[in-house]
Formats: structure tokens, sequence, C-alpha cells
């Protein structure tokens, strides 16, 4: 499954050789697929388009995530290829949400890509990317949560925020606003995505000096919560605290409800999507998510997306599909930042990204190579996200 | 009390699920694995006929079913009529309802693609009661009256239709069934295609009860499916309504009074030390053979 989307807009083409024209005097403009251009930021100008290889999830259990990521990217890079001067050539490939698959994938990107974006899941990430990391590609991962993701090699960088990063501010937050003393907590055990969620959870609520009356588990396949939800109402808490994701974030919200649980539930990045109000109804009122992009933002850029999204795909992006493109936002800026499409240039500029505007908010990369910007704490209020704080 | 409830509601999906696995195992001998994927392939098909086609819940069930039964016919034809006259049928049709299991999840993969998928929100009336400390939504009662009428019809049909007594004489020896004159295709037909009917409408049912609808969710019923219909007793209709009940409260008081992480290891150990003590199930008898 190859969906190689050529982003040579045609607007796009004659503003290059337009450009191009402009700066005939100039030696590197004329060196023909070049991938080191001249000028610099907005002024800069590589000839040959710059090879983005992205390995998503198309298929398997991590689908609809790789599927949003897909069209923030495509969206993304059709956007970039408008701007005068540097183009990218989009390269997406599917790992079947099997790490395996992801290393093949990467193996092949290796040998003609400049930067790779993925893997969708922080699974199939800790496998594939030591590959990347020892051929000296340089990664952006876009959706991996997991701690230890960065630490596997100075290529790899991150513009997802960590669960650790998230979590804790939505446990203050929520603390002030609902005046939380005791609460119930339900994860999913046989998940390292959810299970990790659950360790920051546990370690927030005992900093913030939480009282938790019960820890219930289920596993990632379940669909029937109401035994679980039963002993969690027995114990009376003030809410209730849940990592898991969205396939069972649903069924157990509206389960929860059912049974006249009337108490917020908190839930771990997995519950932030639009999914969830507009497949429980009502249900998800007072469902509290922390999140690293708030989708009701009214920045420019943001309210931007929203408008260009919707139009080109017909729904409202996830927040997927919104770091998706705020990746891709961070390598432009990166590419620019030394005129150049090559991986050694990019690594050092992906490095040195600080204060830049994204979808996300304004974004730097730390000394780890993670990201750092603003995240929200959201309430499900008349059927969609609010801010919290 | 609560729990209680939950329980009951629970086991009544698996055993009608189990239900339709036993009768074409009890008359007919052989062990259909298509039957979880016609569990999932129904679940869709009912959403869709609800979102879509704006179908009540009502009208959308028999169809359903309907489908249910076509899909049975299906897999009666490919999976098992072509295999049937192989000395290893047993198993060659187990293969083949495996492969044709997967050829269905597939079809659905291509139509709906990968995303869990639900009823709408207003396709049933969210009204609840409370029973003292519990509470009980119209739905589960629906769901555990459906179910309860299908089975016992289910059971009457076996029992005193004339189509029951044909199935029963196949189930006796299919050769002398057709030495009587019984159209024995036409039987094993019907049985399947019952038998698929009621594991639709039960897949429909599970995607309301719990408001999702997934491709994999045929697989996380199968393996408890097999496991009540051995603990009922291979073939027993009865043995599976109750085989459902005891698997689903086991479930249920597994978490209540050890732990939500042993669920499955309680519910499945107490099955297993059902077997051990009873091997031939609760409702099994013991297959005498003569030479």
């Amino acid at each position: 499954m190859n969906t190689t989307v050529k982003t040579l807009a045609l607007a796009g083409s004659l503003a290059l050789i337009l450009s191009a024209c402009g700066e005939s005097g100039d030696d590197n403009a004329s060196g023909g697929g070049e991938l080191a251009g001249s000028g610099s930021g907005d002024s800069c100008v590589i000839e040959a388009p710059v090879p983005v290889g992205a390995a998503l999830s198309l298929t398997g259990a991590a689908a609809s995530y790789g599927e949003s990521q897909r069209k923030g990217l495509e969206l993304a890079a059709e956007q970039l290829a408008e701007q005068e001067g540097v183009t990218y050539e989009l390269t997406v490939e599917d790992d079947a949400t099997d790490p395996r698959q992801g290393i093949t994938v990467f193996e092949q990107f290796a040998e003609d890509q400049s930067v790779i974006i993925g893997p969708t899941l922080s699974n199939g990430a800790f496998q594939a990317q030591p590959i990347a990391q020892e051929a000296g590609v340089p990664v952006v991962a876009i959706s991996n949560t997991a701690s230890g993701i960065t630490e596997q090699g100075d290529y790899i960088f991150r513009v997802s925020l960590t669960e650790a990063q998230v979590i804790p501010q939505t446990v203050e937050i929520s603390k002030e606003e609902f005046g939380l003393e005791k609460v119930v907590v339900m994860y999913s055990n046989d998940d390292a995505f959810t299970e990790s969620g659950y360790d920051v959870f546990a370690s927030a609520l005992e900093e913030q000096g939480v009282e938790v009356l019960d820890t219930l588990t289920f596993s990632k396949a379940d669909t029937d919560f109401r035994a679980l939800l039963t002993e969690a109402r027995a114990a009376e808490p003030d809410a209730i605290v849940v990592s898991g994701l969205i396939e069972a974030a649903i069924p157990l919200v509206t389960q929860a409800r059912e049974l006249g649980i009337e108490v917020p539930i908190i839930g771990g990045n997995g519950f932030n999507n639009p999914q969830l109000m507009s497949e429980t109804g009502d249900a998800a009122e007072g469902v509290v998510v922390g999140a690293a992009w708030n989708s009701a933002s009214e920045g420019e850029l943001n309210t931007a997306f929203l408008a260009d999204f919707e139009e080109k795909f017909g729904h409202q992006p996830d927040q997927f599909a919104a770091q998706a493109y705020a990746g891709m936002t961070v390598i432009d800026h990166a590419v620019r930042a030394g005129c150049s499409g090559e991986r050694e240039a990019i690594k050092e500029n992906l490095g040195a990204v600080s204060d830049v505007e994204t979808v996300l908010g304004t974004l730097s990369i730390n000394a780890d190579r993670d990201a750092e910007h603003p995240a929200v704490v959201q309430v499900v209020e008349g059927g969609s996200f609010t801010p919290l704080n | 009390m609560q729990q209680l409830l939950n329980g009951l509601f629970l086991g009544s999906i698996y055993a009608l699920f189990a239900i339709g696995f036993t009768l074409v195992f009890g008359i007919l001998d052989r062990l259909n694995l298509a039957h979880p994927a016609v569990f999932a392939a129904a679940a869709f098909v009912g959403i869709e006929l609800v979102a879509v086609g704006g179908l009540s819940i009502w009208v959308a069930l028999p169809l359903v079913a309907v489908f249910g039964a076509f899909l049975g016919l299906v897999i009666e034809r490919v999976a098992f009529r072509p295999l049937r006259g192989r000395p290893d049928a047993h198993f060659a049709g187990l293969i083949g309802s495996i492969g044709l299991g997967g050829m269905f999840i597939a079809l659905l993969l291509w139509r709906y693609g990968p995303d869990t998928r639900r009823f709408p929100v207003e396709a049933f009336p969210s009204t609840a009661f409370d029973l003292g400390p519990a509470r009980v939504t119209l739905l589960q009662v629906a769901i555990l009256v459906i179910s309860v009428l299908l089975m016992a019809g289910l059971t009457w049909l076996v029992a005193r239709s004339r189509l029951g007594r044909a199935m029963r004489a196949v189930a006796e020896n299919p050769r002398a069934a057709t030495v009587l004159g019984l159209n024995v295709d036409r039987v094993t037909a019907t049985t399947f295609a019952l038998s698929s009917a009621l594991g639709a409408v039960a897949g429909a049912l599970f995607a309301l009860n719990v408001n999702s609808a997934q491709l994999g969710m045929g697989t996380a019923i199968e393996l408890k499916g097999l496991a009540v219909i051995i603990v009922g007793g291979m073939g027993s209709l009865p043995g599976a309504l109750v085989g459902g009940l005891i698997l689903g409260l086991a479930e249920v008081f597994a978490v209540q009074y050890v732990g939500s992480s042993w669920r499955d290891l309680v519910a499945f150990g107490l099955l297993f030390l059902l077997l051990v003590v009873r091997p031939q199930g609760l409702f099994g008898s013991r297959r005498v053979r003569e030479v």
C-alpha cells in the first residue's frame, strides 16, 4: 500500500520557477535537484522537493489514529507547497500497527528520505526508531507519548507532549475545580500506553494528596464495564479517573451514566477525541481530559487549520491530525532555518527549534529533544470540549 | 443486587450466542467457527440499517436475523457442504469455517473500515428504572426478554415441531434419516440458517448493549461461547442457556469479590472445575456407542 503524494502544486512550482529566475546569479540554485538551498527562513529556496517519509498505522488496531495523521500531513504538505521556495514530497507508508512492518518501512525510508515521521504508536517507535538513528536520519515523532522515546538517540525528536507532561496538570486543575478528595482509578492493564498513563495518574494523585479508594483493571478488548462501574459506584468517589483508549472510553462513559454515576470522569490522552461526544451523546457531559491540542483555541493558525481541514476532508480534525500538522510546521521551520533539505542540517536545526508558532501553540524543542508547549485541560460541556482552566 | 442483574444481562447474551453455536454442533456434529464473524457482521449491518437506513430498531432486528440466516446458508454451502464427503469432514469443516469467517471479517473491513461503530444515541430510549439499590435500563430488559423468547422458541421448535423432529432424526443418524425420506440437505441448511440468525441477533443486541461494535468483537466472545457450550454439555440447548448465565454471573462476582484483574482467571477456573466434576457438562449425556 503506497500512497505517494506529490505535493508539487501548480502554484508552488510556478513560484519556484519565478524565484529561481530571480536569483539566477546564485551558484547554489542552479544545481538541479540540490537539497541545499540559498537564502534563509522565508526567503529560502531549495530546488528539489525535500523527501519526507511517514510511517503511519493505516490499517490494524491503530488505523483510526493513522488515518487522522495522514490527513493532517497531507494538508500541511499541500499548504507548505503553496509558500515560496521549499516543497515537500510526502511518502506515506503503512506499518499495519505491527512493529515488524514498522522496521521494514523505516529501513526503506533510511535509504532515500531526508526526515522520517512516525510511527503512530509508541510500541512501534521503540523498535523502528533505532534504525533511523543508526542511519543518521532525523525522526519527528508526532503522536508517541510514552517516556523514553527521545532517549533512543540524538536523531529522535518529538512534537507530541508526553502523558507525563499532560496528566499532572489535568489532576491539579481538576482537583482545584471539583475539590477532589477521593477517587476510583480504572485502567486497562494489558496495554503499554494505558498502563504508563496509569502510573503517571497514580503518582500525580499521590502528589496532590487525593485518596485512591479503589483501583480497577480491565482489558483493552473489553466493552462491558458494568460490573466494574458498579464497584466504583459503591465506593462513592468524587470522580472516576480512567486511563484507557477511545475504544474503551465510549462504552465506559455510556455505561457509567446509565448506572447513575454523575461524578466527573477524568480521562487520559485516549479520551481526547471528538468521537467521545458524537458517539455517547449526553453521557459525555462532565468528562475531563488533558490534551496537547486545544481544539477551541482562537489562535489564528488554529482557526485556519480547522476551516481548511473541514473543507478538504469534510469533518473536524482530532488531536492526531493537529499534531501531524504541527510536525510538518516544525520540520518546515528547521529546513528553512538552515535552508537545507539535507539530513544533518535538518537534525541540527530541529534541535534549535524555539518559540515556533504552531496549531498546538508556541512550541520549543528542549535539550531532551522533547516538545514543550502549553497543555490544556478541557471538560465536555454542552457537547463540546471547553477549557477548564 | 446490581451485580446480579449485570451478570444476568451479560449472561443472556453469552447464552444467545452460544445457543446458535451448540445448535449446529448438537444436530450436525460440526463446529462452525464462522459463527463469531456472523456475530460481528450482524452488528455492523444492524448499525447501518438504523444509522443510514433510518429504520427503527424493531424493524432492524428481524432484518438482521434474516441477514444472519442468509450468512448461515452461505456458510453451509461454501464451508461445509463441499467438504462433506471427506473422511475427515469434521476437521475440514472446522478449518473451512475459520477461513470463511476470516473472509467475512475482511469484507467488513473493506465495507466499514477499521473504526469502532455504534448505534446512534437515539436508537433506543434511554429510560432507566430504579429497583431498590439497583438500576436497570429498558434496553437491558428488552435484551433479556428477546433472548429468553428466542431461546424458548427454539427449544419448542426442536422439541415439538415437524422441523424439529426432522432435525433430531438427522442428529441421530443422517443415513437413516435419508432412508426415511427426509431431505437431509434441507434440514442441514435450515439448521445453519437458524443458528446464524440467532448469532446475528446476539451480535446486534451486544453492540446495542455496550454501545460499541468492533471487527474483533466476535473473537472476543468466541472463547466464551465455546466454554459455555462445553460446560452446558455439547449440543444441549438448556445447557447453553444455563452455561451462559453461569459464565456471566461468574465474571461479575469475580470482579466484586476477588478483584478485577482476576476476572478471567476466576471465571474460567470455575468453568474448568465444573468440567472436572462433571466431564459431560451440566446437561450433557455421555454418549454410548455400541459396537
